[in-house]
């Protein structure tokens, strides 16, 4: 028994019937950390301590004979994103490079009732910015199926922690596509799910309309039960949603024989490489051998959708940043000697040039004699992707794209060239817009051997369907 | 619309940045490459479309109540210690870069 290549059940069962103890699971997770992680650099903070403690009691739990919860013993690992009490938490910034939480997130706190162990928290792209992971203040994550090329990001740490079996699940998050692309470019499961579905009490903010919190795991199942675990109701955050979250797992083994699946032409155009291309249609022919009935959409307004995005989500960071002021918590610049200076100083060594990017483009968007013309028109044209989804989704119960355009690339190939960089995300940051859920899922892979995503989207709280769709493709096998 | 030098220097100042000359000239350069592809949304006419600010008007909430009594649910009663205590003073202070024992301490605010 391999014990880092396990799934959650497995992983769970063989601590239940005494084949390994979670002790022994964690251990081995971070001798693996200990090989590997050097050249990959998914781990920012190892959480050693915690993590034996939460084993432990799981252990005893099992040697009592009492049944475990769903998550028993299961290592898994958090983007850096998200604040754990005691714990240093940076969202991948040197604004933030010592800070120390004094709360949980509610996500992490929800995994670790349902009995998960936390070995650590994973690397990103500076407060989630960024489509490669090259943007963390810390150091680029490699992508464990070629560590020449990027893992995607911004949940790259976790994508790549995923992919090298350095955990048996991880948290990301996903506000223009940084669970889905990263998924994709490792060859892993990442599921975004609907706006409000998952708390994000103590997820360090980025783009608040469009924020999210998701899975990324090794198979759909894994990915159903992390998210049956974080998914409902916060009363600390006012914007999750009061809709009864169903059983995702039990939802995954219905039919999907009737099920209609869109297809939209948008999704196929220019820009999209050959191989990648080929591959989602074989996907997409695999779910209609599955019995799927395969039905043309439209959704006309999809190339306004990266400049919609650039706009609204930079406002937003724009206005969530300003809080970095030296003053509280995080980075406060040495020798200075006015308030003003402090702010100014202790903000341009702090953020990262990503961060700075995207705050005077949010900032210029928003100000006086600009944010009709930027903000507002943008705010107008999400009302029309948001409106080509309600049409689609009158005719069809899920539609599938590619995640996106193109394979991981390699290091150093955008960095010097942003609006390359943001059309990474062109197939993603419409689900954000839209605050519908999606999955990413891995199909057939490149002549180069680089793993290729399949992205299945779906309506305001339906993960169930899109789940049970990826479900049975993933078992199918049609991907090899 | 094309960004100035000037533009740049005043959006920063609103931003609370101090870009060297050289990220000034970096981000002028950038912020007229994201704009120019931001343009094309001049191309739709949207002059009878609503703003969307954000999606939680979609939560199947009941569509006949309108604003703040749509998300009554996410409101409660304005009372001491109502989800959780305030935190402890010195657990408030523990990650400031400059604290005394009560208080946050920051450069001389008032300039002479």
């Amino acid at each position: 028994m391999e014990l880092t290549s396990l799934t959650i059940d497995a992983a769970r069962s063989a601590i239940q019937e005494h084949k390994t103890t979670s002790m022994a699971l964690v251990e081995s997770f971070y001798e693996r950390i200990q090989k590997e992680d050097g050249e990959i650099g998914a781990f920012l903070t190892l959480t050693r301590e915690r993590a034996l403690e939460q084993a432990d009691r799981i252990d005893r739990m099992a040697a009592e004979g009492n049944p475990l919860p769903p998550l028993g013993g299961v290592p898994v690992a958090v983007k850096d994103v998200m604040c754990t009490r005691g714990v240093r938490s940076t969202a991948g910034s040197k604004i933030l490079g010592n800070f120390v939480p004094p709360y949980d997130c509610t996500a992490v706190a929800r995994l670790e009732a349902a009995g998960a162990v936390v070995l650590g928290k994973l690397n990103c792209d500076e407060f989630a910015m960024g489509s490669s992971n090259e943007n963390s203040a810390f150091r680029p994550v490699r992508n464990p199926r070629d560590t020449t090329r990027v893992p995607g990001g911004s949940s790259g740490g976790s994508a790549a922690a995923i992919a090298a079996d350095m955990a048996v699940a991880a948290l990301g998050s996903d506000t223009g596509g940084s669970i889905r692309q990263p998924a994709a470019f490792c060859g892993v499961v990442g599921v975004l799910p609907t706006y409000g579905r998952v708390s994000r009490y103590g997820l360090i903010a980025f783009a608040s309309s469009l924020d999210h919190i998701g899975p990324l795991t090794k198979t759909v199942k894994d990915a159903a039960l992390v998210l049956r675990t974080i998914a409902g109701r916060d009363p600390m955050d006012a914007t999750s949603a009061e809709v009864p979250v169903p059983d995702y797992v039990a939802e995954l083994e219905r039919p999907v024989r009737g099920l209609k699946v869109g297809v939209a032409q948008e999704y196929f155009g220019d820009g999209l490489e050959p191989e990648i291309r080929k591959s989602v249609e074989d996907g997409i022919e695999a779910l209609a051998q599955l019995g799927c009935e395969v039905v043309p959409v439209s959704l006309p307004h999809s190339e306004y959708a990266i400049p919609t995005y650039y706009i609204v989500a930079t406002a937003e960071a724009s206005s969530n940043l300003a809080r970095f002021d030296g003053v509280r918590y995080g980075y406060r610049a040495r020798g200075v000697r006015t308030l003003s200076q402090m702010y100014r100083r202790s903000r341009d060594e702090g953020f990262g040039a990503e961060a700075k990017r995207r705050i005077m483009l949010g900032t210029y968007a928003l100000s006086a004699g600009y944010y009709d013309a930027y903000y507002l028109k943008a705010q107008k044209v999400r009302t029309l992707l948001t409106r080509d989804f309600d049409e689609a989704f009158k005719k069809v119960d899920a539609i599938v794209t590619p995640t996106t355009p193109t394979a991981a690339f390699k290091l150093g190939e955008k960095v010097d060239d942003p609006l390359a960089m943001y059309l990474a995300d062109i197939y993603t940051v419409t689900a954000d817009l839209a605050g519908i859920p999606g999955i990413s899922i891995p199909c057939v892979r490149t002549s180069e051997n680089l793993p290729i995503g399949m992205q299945i989207l779906g309506m305001h709280f339906d993960e169930a369907t899109i789940l049970r769709l990826a479900h049975a493709y993933e078992k199918a096998g049609a991907r090899s | 619309m094309k960004v100035t030098e000037g533009d740049v220097r005043y959006v920063a100042d609103l931003a609370n940045l101090e870009l060297t000359e050289e990220e000034s000239a970096r981000m002028l350069r950038d912020l007229n490459s994201i704009l120019g592809y931001v343009d094309s949304l001049s191309r739709l006419n949207t002059d009878s479309v609503e703003p969307m600010a954000q999606v939680s008007d979609r939560f199947g909430r009941d569509r006949g109540k309108q604003g703040s009594e749509r998300f009554a649910y996410a409101t409660r009663e304005d009372i001491l210690y109502g989800l959780r205590k305030s935190l402890p003073h010195e657990e408030a202070l523990a990650n400031a870069p400059d604290p005394d024992e009560n208080f946050f301490q920051v450069p001389k605010v008032i300039e002479r």
